[in-house]
C-alpha cells in the first residue's frame, strides 16, 4: 500500500477501535486498545506529512470520483495539524492512566472509547475535503467530548457538559445551515469543487448569508469572544486527561476548518471584500484583553488557565485576521505551539489535583518544596505562555509581532504586548504561591507524581524549548501551509 | 572554515546549571571554578565573527569578538568569580546558580554580532536577576522583585519590538552604531536606556537591589547597568542626548543618595550616578571618551562590587542596614573598614586608586571638545560623588558615633573577596597600562600630571572640608540630610522635597484614578455572578450573540 492509501486509517483505526475498546473490561485493556490505536494513528500521519508538504495527496472513499464521493483532501495545512492532533494524543494517554484510574474508577472501557471517537472525529474534520463530512466529524467530536466532560468528578461537570452541549449544538447547527446555503448555490459539497463555483456565485446573498453562518457557528466552537462561554466551565469541570487533551486540540480544529472554508472555499478576494477582519481584529483584541484580565483573579488554576486559553484563541484570532503569509503562518504555529504549552501547564495543574485533590490558587502554597519537578515544569510551560525567548510561545509572538509591524499595525502589536504581561501576572500567581508562600501546616505530606505522568510532562516542556529554538519543523511547515491557503507560491 | 568557538557564556550557563544537579560538597568548587574557565574561553575569543547560529530563519552571530566586547566579558568575569568567592559559603546553591545565569547572560551580550543574541541574553538577565532579587527571601524583597521583573518585562518588550521593527524596515539586526532617525531606534534606545537606569526610570534600580540578600546585592550592582553601557557604546557612540540624559543622572544619583539613609539604598544611587558618567562619556562620543566610559565600567564594577561587599559583610554581621544605627564598627571589622574604605576612595577618584585613571578620561574628553559647561557639571559632580559615596557611606558607616555595636569581621571567604577588589582597585590605580592596554582605541592619555592630581585633589579636599565642617551639626540631629551651607546644596534637596511631595501627589491622584477605572472594568469582566460577561447561566447570552454576530457580519457582508 502506498502512503495515500495509509492515509485514511489515521482517522478509520481509532473510529474502529473504539467500540472494541467500549466492550473491553478492566483498565488495563481499554487503554491500551487506545494507546495502540493513537500510536497507530500518529505513525500513519507523520509518514503523511512529509509527503502531503509537497503535493496534495487525495484520496477517494469507496472510488467515488470525488464530486459525488467523500474525498480526503490532505495538504501542508491538515497533515500539520493531524500530526499534531496524534502526537498530542499519544503524549497524552499514558499521562492519563493514573489520573483517570483516580477520577473515572470504574467503566473505563467506554471513556476510552469517547476519548478514541473524539479524536477520530478531531482527525476527520482535519482530514477530510468534503465540506457536509466536517459536520459529520464535528458531531461524532462534540458528542463524545460532551460525554467525556460529564465525567468530572464534581457535579457541575453535568451542568457544564449541558451548557456545552446547548451552545455547541446551536455552533453546529450555524456551520450546518452555512453549508446548506452553499450547497443551493453551488450544488456540490466537495472543498475543491466549491472553491471553483463560488466565485461564479459570489455576488448572491444566500453565498454571503452562508460565510455569515459558518464564521459565526465555527466562532462558537473555536470558543471566539464573546461566544467562549462554554469553555471556561467546560474545562474547569472536566477530568484532567479530558482538559488536557481539548485544551491542546479541539479549538485548533475549529480554527483550522474556519481558515479552511474561508481561504480555500470563499477565497481571499472574498474574504477581504466580506467584513472577515473587521470582526476577526476587533473579536481577537478584545477577547484577549478581556481573557487574559478575568483569568488574573479565577479562583482556580483549571480556570484560570481556561480563560488563557480564550486569550490565546483571540492572538490566533488576531493572527489570522491579518489576512497575509506572515499572519497566518502566525496564526498556525501558534496552534502548534499553544497546544504545547497548555498541554503541560494543564498536566501540571492536573499533576497537582492528582495529589491533592485541588486546585485552587491559595492552594499551591509551598507546593514547590513538595512537587519540586512538577512545579518547575509548570513555571517553564508558563514562561513558554508568556513568550520568554527560547520558548515556543516567543516564537509565535515573535512572527505575529512581525506579521503586525509589516502592516503598520500597532495597535495590534500593543495588544499582544498587555496580553504578555497580563499572562506574567496570572500565571506569576501560581509560581508565587507555590515558590515564596508557606505551605499550609496542616497538609498531609504529599509526594511528587511518578513516572508516569512526569515523563509525558517533561516531554512537552522538552518540546517547548526545542521548539522555540529549532522552528525548521514548525515556522516552515506553518509558511508553507499559509502560502497554499493565500494561494501564493509553489 | 570557522573552527568551533565554545560561546563563553554557554559554558557559564551550563556551569551554573551543573551546580543544580551536583553533589552539595562539589557545588563551591563548581561556582567559583565557572567564572575562571569562562574567564579563560574570553581570551580566546578573536576579533570578528566567531561563530554562527540559525534561528528562526536567520543567521544569528552568536559571538563576535572585539577589544571592546573582551573588556566588558573580562570584568563580568572577574566580578562573577569575585561575588561567588565573596558569597559561596553563606548563599543557598540556587542563589549562586541564579547569580552565574545572570552572569551568563552579561557575558552573552557582551559578546552578542546581532541584536537579536544581545536580546536573548537580555531577557536571560532579567530573568536571573530578578531570580537573585527574590533570593533576599523578605516579603519586601519579594514585593521589589515583583516590580523590578515588570519594569525589566516592559524594557525587554520595548526593545524586541525595536529589533523587529529594524529587521522588516532594514533587513538587517547587525549591532552596528544606529542614528535615532526612526521608530525602531527610538525603541531599542529607549528600551537600553531602562537598563541603564536612564531617567526617568531610574527608580528601579535603587528599589530593587537594596532588598536582595548580603551576597545578591553584590552581584546586582555589576552586571544589568553595565551591558546597558556596553549596549549604548556600541549602537549609539556619540549620540549627543545622551550627554544630558548622561549628566541628569550624575545629579539625581548625587541628590537621592545624600538624602538617603539605608546604606546599600545609598550605594544604588551612586551606581545611577556613576553610570551616569559612563552615559554622558558615550554621549560626547570621541575616542578619549569612549575609552573613558569603558575604562570606566571597567573600574566601577570593581570598587562598586567592593563597597557593597563591604555593605553586605556589615548587613550580614549585624543585620543593620540603616546608616543612623551604624557606626563605630572599625573598632572590630578591621579588615571591612580599610576595604570599605578603599572602595570609597576609588569611586571619589582618589589619585592612585582605580576611578582616578578613568573617570579622569572622561572629564579630560569634555575638555578636549569644549565642552564648558558638561566639563564643570562633571567636575562639580565628582565633588559630589566624594560627598556620598567618598565620605558619606565609610563615615556613618564604620566611624562617627560608636552605636555599641560590636560585630566581628566577616567570615574569611568574604575577607577574602574584599581583599582581592581592594587589590585590583589599587593595581589598576597604580598601573594604569594594564587597563589602557585593554582599552578599544590607542590611549595616548596620561593620567598623572601634575595638572591633574592637583585639580582632583584640591576637589577632594574641599569636598571634605565641607563634610566635616557641617559634621556637628549632623552629629547633634543625627538626622541624615546633609544641609550645607553651600547655596545650592542647601536649596536643592528643598527643591527636590517640594518637587517630589507634588510629584508623589499627582501620582498618587492618578494611581487612584487609574485604579478606580481599572477595578471597574475589571468587575465588569470577571467571574462574579453579577457580572455582564459572566453570568452563571450564560447560554442564554451566547444564544444573543451568536444572533447580533450573524446580524452583523451578514449585514456588512450584504450592504
Amino acid at each position: 500500500m502506498t502512503i495515500l492509501e495509509w492515509m485514511p486509517f489515521s482517522v478509520l483505526v481509532p473510529l474502529i477501535a473504539a467500540p472494541l475498546c467500549a466492550l473491553l473490561p478492566g483498565r488495563v485493556m481499554p487503554w491500551s486498545l487506545a494507546m495502540l490505536a493513537v500510536i497507530a494513528s500518529a505513525a500513519i500521519s507523520a509518514l503523511v506529512l512529509p509527503a502531503a508538504v509537497d503535493e496534495p495527496l487525495r484520496y477517494a472513499f469507496g472510488n467515488w470520483p470525488p464530486p459525488f464521493g467523500i474525498e480526503y483532501y490532505v495538504d501542508a495545512v491538515n497533515a500539520f495539524l493531524a500530526l499534531l492532533i496524534s502526537a498530542m494524543a499519544v503524549v497524552i494517554l499514558p499521562w492519563a492512566r493514573k489520573s483517570v484510574n483516580q477520577e473515572v474508577p470504574e467503566r473505563q472501557g467506554p471513556f476510552y472509547a469517547l476519548f478514541l471517537l473524539a479524536m477520530s472525529g478531531l482527525m476527520g474534520i482535519t482530514l477530510t475535503g468534503d465540506a457536509f463530512n466536517v459536520f459529520v466529524f464535528l458531531e461524532i467530536s462534540s458528542l463524545s467530548t460532551y460525554a467525556l466532560i460529564a465525567h468530572g468528578q464534581r457535579r457541575a461537570a453535568l451542568l457544564a457538559s449541558f451548557r456545552y452541549l446547548i451552545m455547541g449544538t446551536l455552533g453546529a447547527t450555524f456551520y450546518l445551515i452555512g453549508i446548506g446555503l452553499l450547497y443551493i448555490a453551488t450544488g456540490t459539497l466537495n472543498m475543491a469543487d466549491l472553491a471553483e463555483r463560488v466565485p461564479e456565485v459570489s455576488d448572491t446573498r444566500a453565498v454571503r448569508a452562508a460565510f455569515g453562518f459558518i464564521v459565526v457557528g465555527i466562532g462558537l466552537k473555536l470558543a471566539l469572544f464573546p461566544l467562549h462561554r462554554w469553555l471556561p466551565g467546560a474545562y474547569a469541570n472536566a477530568p484532567s486527561a479530558v482538559t488536557v487533551f481539548i485544551a491542546a486540540t479541539a479549538t485548533k480544529v475549529a480554527v483550522y476548518i474556519l481558515l479552511r472554508l474561508v481561504f480555500t472555499v470563499f477565497g481571499v478576494e472574498f474574504a477581504l471584500d466580506m467584513p472577515y477582519r473587521e470582526v476577526f481584529f476587533t473579536l481577537g483584541i478584545i477577547g484577549i484583553l478581556f481573557a487574559s484580565i478575568s483569568a488574573i483573579d479565577q479562583p482556580t488554576a483549571k480556570r484560570m488557565l481556561a480563560y488563557s486559553s480564550v486569550a490565546q484563541i483571540g492572538y490566533i484570532a488576531l493572527a489570522i485576521s491579518l489576512v497575509s503569509v506572515e499572519g497566518l503562518a502566525a496564526g498556525l504555529v501558534h496552534i502548534f505551539n499553544h497546544a504545547l504549552m497548555k498541554g503541560a501547564l494543564f498536566m501540571a495543574v492536573g499533576a497537582v489535583i492528582y495529589r491533592l485533590g485541588t486546585n485552587r490558587v491559595e492552594d499551591f502554597a509551598g507546593l514547590a518544596k513538595s512537587m519540586p519537578w512538577t512545579m518547575l515544569a509548570f513555571v517553564l510551560a508558563g514562561l513558554s505562555l508568556i513568550g520568554v525567548p527560547l520558548t515556543a510561545g516567543f516564537i509565535s509572538k515573535w512572527a505575529l509581532i512581525q506579521a503586525a509591524i509589516a502592516q503598520d499595525n500597532w495597535v495590534a502589536v500593543a495588544v499582544v504586548l498587555v496580553g504578555s504581561l497580563l499572562a506574567v501576572i496570572y500565571i506569576g500567581r501560581i509560581a508565587e504561591a507555590a515558590y515564596l508562600r508557606p505551605a499550609p501546616e496542616n497538609r498531609a505530606p504529599i509526594r511528587e507524581v511518578g513516572p508516569w505522568m512526569m515523563v509525558p510532562l517533561w516531554l512537552l516542556i522538552a518540546a517547548n524549548f526545542w521548539f522555540g529554538i529549532d522552528t525548521s519543523l514548525t515556522l516552515d511547515t506553518a509558511t508553507r501551509g499559509a502560502e497554499v491557503l493565500m494561494g501564493v507560491g509553489p | 572554515m570557522l573552527e568551533f568557538v565554545l560561546p563563553p557564556a554557554f559554558l557559564m550557563i551550563f556551569g551554573a546549571l551543573l551546580i543544580g544537579v551536583a553533589r552539595p560538597a562539589l557545588r563551591p568548587l563548581l561556582a567559583l571554578a565557572t567564572p575562571l574557565v569562562t574567564l579563560y574561553f574570553i581570551w580566546q575569543v578573536d576579533d570578528g565573527i566567531q561563530q554562527t547560529a540559525t534561528f528562526l530563519g536567520y543567521q544569528i552571530q552568536l559571538v563576535e569578538g572585539s577589544a571592546l566586547r573582551r573588556l566588558f566579558a573580562t570584568v563580568f568575569a572577574l566580578m562573577a568569580f569575585g561575588g561567588v568567592l565573596f558569597a559561596f559559603r553563606q548563599s543557598k546553591w540556587w542563589e549562586l546558580s541564579a547569580a552565574l545565569l545572570y552572569a551568563s547572560g552579561a557575558i552573552g551580550v557582551s559578546f552578542a554580532g546581532d541584536l537579536l543574541v544581545m536580546f536573548l541574553f537580555w531577557e536571560l538577565m532579567a530573568l536571573f536577576s530578578t531570580v537573585v532579587v527574590w533570593c533576599g527571601g523578605t516579603e519586601s524583597a519579594r514585593a521589589a522583585g515583583i516590580r523590578y521583573a515588570i519594569i525589566h518585562l516592559v524594557g525587554g518588550i520595548i526593545l524586541k519590538i525595536g529589533i523587529e521593527g529594524l529587521l522588516i524596515q532594514t533587513g538587517t539586526v547587525e549591532i552596528r552604531a544606529l542614528s535615532l532617525d526612526s521608530f525602531a531606534t527610538w525603541m531599542v534606545f529607549i528600551g537600553v536606556l531602562i537598563n541603564a537606569a536612564a531617567p526617568p526610570i531610574s527608580a528601579w534600580l535603587a528599589d530593587a537591589y537594596p532588598e536582595s540578600s548580603p551576597m545578591g546585592g553584590v552581584f546586582l550592582s555589576a552586571f544589568t547597568t553595565k551591558t546597558a553601557v556596553l549596549s549604548l557604546i556600541l549602537l549609539f557612540p556619540g549620540q549627543p542626548l545622551l550627554i544630558w540624559i548622561g549628566l541628569f543622572m550624575i545629579f539625581y544619583g548625587i541628590i537621592y543618595a545624600l538624602l538617603e539613609n539605608d546604606m546599600r539604598r545609598i550605594l544604588s544611587y551612586s551606581i545611577v550616578n556613576q553610570v551616569g558618567f559612563m552615559v554622558c562619556g558615550i554621549g560626547i562620543g570621541t575616542e578619549l571618551a569612549l575609552n573613558g566610559a569603558a575604562a570606566h565600567a571597567f573600574a566601577h564594577i570593581i570598587y562598586k562590587a567592593l563597597l557593597f561587599m563591604s555593605a553586605g559583610a556589615v548587613l550580614y554581621q549585624t543585620g543593620e542596614r540603616k546608616c543612623s544605627n551604624l557606626g563605630g564598627l572599625f573598632r572590630t571589622m578591621p579588615v571591612t573598614t580599610i576595604c570599605g574604605t578603599i572602595g570609597a576612595l576609588a569611586i571619589s577618584a582618589f589619585p592612585l586608586t582605580s576611578g582616578f585613571i578613568s573617570k579622569s578620561m572622561i572629564n579630560s574628553s569634555a575638555a578636549a571638545e569644549h565642552m564648558a559647561f558638561v566639563w564643570f557639571a562633571l567636575v562639580a559632580a565628582s565633588a559630589g560623588v566624594f560627598l556620598h559615596a567618598g565620605i558619606k557611606f565609610p563615615w556613618f558607616v564604620f566611624f562617627q558615633k560608636d552605636s555599641g555595636l560590636r560585630p566581628a569581621d566577616p567570615p574569611w571567604n568574604m575577607q577574602a573577596a574584599m581583599i582581592l577588589f581592594s587589590v585590583l582597585c589599587i593595581g589598576l590605580g597604580v598601573f594604569p597600562g594594564l587597563l589602557y592596554s585593554l582599552l578599544p582605541y590607542p590611549v595616548d592619555y596620561v593620567p598623572y600630571t601634575a595638572d591633574h592630581v592637583v585639580t582632583q585633589l584640591q576637589l577632594l579636599l574641599f569636598a571634605g572640608l565641607a563634610f566635616f565642617v557641617m559634621l556637628p551639626m549632623m552629629r547633634r540631629t543625627l538626622t541624615i540630610s546633609l544641609d550645607f551651607d553651600w547655596v545650592y546644596r542647601r536649596a536643592l534637596p528643598w527643591v527636590v522635597g517640594v518637587l517630589d511631595t507634588a510629584l508623589g501627589r499627582a501620582r498618587d491622584a492618578v494611581t487612584r484614578a487609574v485604579l478606580l477605572v481599572g477595578a471597574n472594568t475589571v468587575q465588569l469582566i470577571r467571574e462574579k455572578p453579577y457580572g455582564y460577561f459572566s453570568s452563571r447561566s450564560p447560554m442564554g447570552r451566547t444564544a444573543i450573540w451568536m444572533a447580533v454576530l450573524l446580524a452583523v457580519v451578514v449585514l456588512l457582508a450584504i450592504v
